[in-house]
């Protein structure tokens, strides 16, 4: 079953907010061979972990229909404000910016707004997810 | 040093992904999909075998991105669409990511110079990224005074 039609331009509530750890940042760099000394601005893709948070939120909104093991991370790009710091507080907001069929499948755009305590934008992270429901097992 | 003119080719970044990387990386992302760490389950969906993260990937890719641009935290955007699963097998060499970039264009802005940078990631020869791209601020004069 596609997902919910209404689901494009929706805005999902904030995650909860997430403290940024020097021990978080570390472990981040250590498991990508990311050089990091401390004081180090967080590596680049560390946003994902609260914009996966985002959106873990919309994969498993029961209204929106989305069969969690039938996503696939299709695309995933970051625009920077400023890099994220220890200490820094982030929430990711995210909104479904557009929704499209191809070939049976579900082509989810969508953006998360990460901020930090203040409110202010620290980055913007896009993601495209592709839902292939139904399409089970019988394929090969 | 690096000369910063368009077409110009970076140094060429190579690196190893393990299973236990890929464990380590789960806990520290919070994406533990066990396609990334069970073949069982992996082959399940029709893979053949535990594949990284996509976000592993990228993760490879921007520090290349920080070797080039001299120091972390100078990005401005990354992004890459997944193209190709990696595979990674349960040994001690793993699977080997190469990530190569040609500066593409070189801008005047307020803080230095943007560079916008093309990438190819590569796994055993296939490309595993789509047009991964960046662009990071490096000091307007790099020989620099200072």
């Amino acid at each position: 079953m596609a997902v919910q039609a209404t689901l494009a331009g929706r805005t999902f509530p904030p995650t909860a907010p997430y403290d940024v750890t020097a021990e978080r940042v570390a472990e981040f760099a250590a498991a990508t061979g990311t050089p990091y000394a401390d004081g180090d601005p967080a590596p680049a893709t560390f946003p994902i972990v609260v914009a996966f948070a985002a959106m873990q939120q919309l994969m498993t909104d029961p209204e929106v229909g989305i069969e969690l093991h039938h996503v696939v991370h299709g695309e995933q790009r970051f625009a920077y404000e400023r890099p994220v710091r220890v200490g820094d507080r982030l929430t990711a907001e995210l909104t479904v910016d557009s929704l499209r069929q191809i070939g049976g499948a579900d082509i989810i755009g969508t953006s998360s707004a990460v901020r930090d305590s203040d409110g202010s934008l620290v980055c913007t992270a896009r993601a495209v997810l592709v839902h292939k429901a139904g399409d089970e097992e019988g394929e090969q | 040093m690096t000369s910063w003119t368009e077409g110009a080719e970076l140094p060429v970044r190579a690196f190893r992904v393990t299973r236990a990387d890929l464990v380590r990386y789960a806990g520290a992302s919070g994406d533990r999909n066990p396609i990334h760490w069970s073949d069982r389950v992996a082959r399940s969906v029709g893979l053949p075998g535990v594949i990284a993260h996509g976000m592993y990937t990228l993760a490879l890719a921007a520090s290349a991105v920080d070797s080039w641009a001299g120091a972390p935290g100078r990005v401005r955007e990354l992004g890459a669409k997944f193209t190709r699963p990696v595979v990674v097998p349960d040994d001690d060499s793993g699977a080997e990511v190469v990530v190569t970039g040609t500066v593409r264009a070189v801008q005047a802005d307020p803080a230095g110079r943007l560079v916008t940078v093309a990438m190819t990631v590569t796994s055993g020869e296939e490309k595993v990224l789509g047009m991964p791209k960046a662009s990071f601020l490096v000091e307007t004069d790099e020989e620099g005074r200072g």
